[in-house]
């Protein structure tokens, strides 16, 4: 095979396509259409939730115009980190529309799954014979942050896929993966470079957002060769430049010459980004190289209680100028309004937007405030009862605390809405982001197979 | 010669790279100033350290890459993402002050 041919229908499974690009796509004879659905970009909730970031109808609007022109194009259709996070609640999620989508167009193909969240004491036994590492910053992994847990998944390279492929999988929805694998997967079968392979498959999963304009929300093409890959966007309003390419290649990377992954990293230093027509350019000198113990990253939440909020705004501008002694003097009178009736372990926190709400991670680098403060009051608790106590007691607290050279009596804050306080459920923290070595890349993640026959 | 970063760069970012880590991407509008800043190393991790209010050994690398005429720094991140007293979730809106950095060539 000298060229392999990659439909890369949108960043984010869900996040939509323009129908006029996908039959461009289509037009160009792709040997795979490929989706990677996941990301940890929305924090821990979804993980923990077992829930999918992205919405049921737009995430069945998207496969069922791939699946149906996988299907009769007969070429792989391959979804990765199946519902966002890619354990079993996302992939299940993921499942049931793939099925209603065969039963709605009574389609005919050989659906394999593939899991990629483990069991507990698996990742125990895993961690008791140092096959744990630390993927730095994080802490070393104890057994305790496994026991806590609610759920841990791992991503997996391209090799389970490749597997399934083997056994003649048509549609492959898969849990946790490492993001250029569906791309990648049928080239490496096919014995394209795997440097290559994952590079291009590095740019394609997040389709659109390589162009210029970029778009999250739009397809790309790839063509592999057997020294270069070349990359096309498929909408008339978008290209590819030298530039556009580059710079995707820096986005959410620690580093733009090593990209580590499964098995190993892609080195970029010899890469060279060519601009081959007015729209495409190609890229060549990728490198793959392996690490001597194959790794996969795992993820993992716990649960740290529930949490409530309320919004306020002022305008007074002696509240202003006092509003960090307020909040200290508020929440010193919640935390001594319950400590002896017993509520004593929960966070408050007051996030004062037109002072630092944006950048509070980061204390003490702007100290300008501005005439009107947005305050949002958090409390997360043991429970959803407790966090609703702390954080209406806060909020009422402040609304009629009398701060030094107070001279507007009637209450401190603004708040835009009745009721003013808001549940907002379960809140999860990452406690697990670690690379663990595997003695093979396909052994732990099970592949189950289902063929549908006209829809059933 | 006093420059405002902001003026000379066509992009300005920040993003997590996974939940522990915060990327910042400056990417310049022209080579002839990429080349400059990076010959005088005017992006390097002291001055990352100094913007965020942050230990020097928190900043974990600053990166020229040639091919983007770009420069890219990437810290620990003060909390991992989504972790209680987290202000940005996604750590998209932690550039402002790479915008107001000013240096002399």
């Amino acid at each position: 095979m000298e060229e392999l041919r990659i439909l890369s229908a949108t960043a984010i499974l869900g996040y939509g396509f323009p129908m006029e690009s996908f039959v461009e796509g289509m037009k160009r004879k792709p040997h795979v259409i490929a989706v990677d659905a996941g990301s940890t970009d929305p924090g821990p909730y979804y993980l923990g939730a077992g829930k999918s970031f992205t919405d049921y109808n737009s995430v069945k609007r998207d496969l069922e115009i791939m699946i149906a022109a996988g299907v009769e194009a007969g070429v792989p259709v391959i979804i990765g980190s199946a519902g966002g996070c890619g354990g079993k609640p996302h992939v299940e999620f993921a499942l049931n529309i793939v099925e209603e989508i065969a039963r709605e167009k009574k389609l005919s193909f050989k659906l394999a799954v593939i899991n990629s969240e483990f069991d507990k004491e698996f990742i125990k036994a895993k961690l008791a014979k140092g096959h744990i590492t630390p993927l730095e910053p994080a802490k070393p992994l104890e057994e305790k942050d496994v026991d806590e847990a609610v759920r841990i998944v791992a991503q997996m390279g391209e090799e389970p896929y490749i597997k399934a492929l083997e056994e003649g999988a048509q549609v492959i929805l898969a849990g946790r993966s490492y993001d250029p694998s569906v791309f990648a997967a049928l080239a490496i079968k096919e014995g394209f470079d795997k440097g290559l392979a994952i590079h291009l498959g590095k740019i394609l999963e997040c389709a659109s957002i390589a162009a210029l304009p970029g778009s999250g929300s739009d397809c790309m093409f790839g063509y592999l060769h057997k020294d270069d890959f070349v990359l096309e966007p498929l909408s008339p309003l978008r290209k590819c430049t030298t530039l556009s390419v580059a710079a995707h290649t820096l986005y959410e990377k620690t580093n733009p010459y090593i990209l580590p992954g499964p098995g190993g990293a892609i080195n970029l230093h010899a890469c060279e980004f060519t601009q081959i027509e007015d729209n495409m350019v190609k890229v060549t000198g990728s490198k793959f190289v392996p690490t001597d113990d194959y790794f996969v990253k795992l993820e993992g939440v716990r649960s740290v209680g529930f949490r409530t909020i309320s919004i306020a705004a002022t305008k007074d501008p002696v509240m202003i100028e006092k509003i960090d002694q307020i909040v200290q003097s508020v929440k010193d009178r919640v935390v001594n309004n319950f400590e002896n009736y017993g509520i004593k372990d929960f966070f408050l926190d007051f996030k004062i937007y037109g002072k630092n709400g944006t950048m509070g991670i980061f204390p003490g680098i702007d100290n300008r405030v501005a005439h009107e403060l947005v305050i949002v009051i958090e409390a997360v608790a043991a429970t959803q009862e407790q966090a609703n106590t702390i954080c209406g007691f806060a909020r009422s607290t402040m609304l009629h605390f009398g701060y030094e050279g107070r001279i507007s009596t009637a209450g401190n804050l603004a708040f835009p809405f009745s009721p003013s306080d808001c549940k907002v459920g379960e809140v999860f923290e990452f406690n697990v982001y670690h690379l663990m070595k595997v003695d093979s890349p396909t052994e732990h993640f099970e592949i189950t197979y289902k063929q549908f026959t006209e829809g059933n | 010669m006093e420059y405002k970063l902001r003026d000379v760069a066509s992009v300005i970012r920040s993003k997590n790279s996974g939940p522990y880590e915060l990327t910042f991407d400056v990417i310049f509008k022209d080579f002839e100033m990429y080349n400059k800043v990076k010959a005088a190393k005017v992006i390097n991790e002291e001055v990352i350290a100094k913007l965020y209010n942050i230990p020097v050994s928190d900043v974990m690398i600053v990166v020229y890459f040639d091919p983007a005429k770009a420069v890219k720094a990437t810290i620990v991140r003060p909390i991992p993402s989504g972790t209680l007293g987290e202000t940005d979730v996604y750590g998209a809106q932690q550039h402002a002050p790479l915008m107001d950095f000013n240096f002399n060539l």
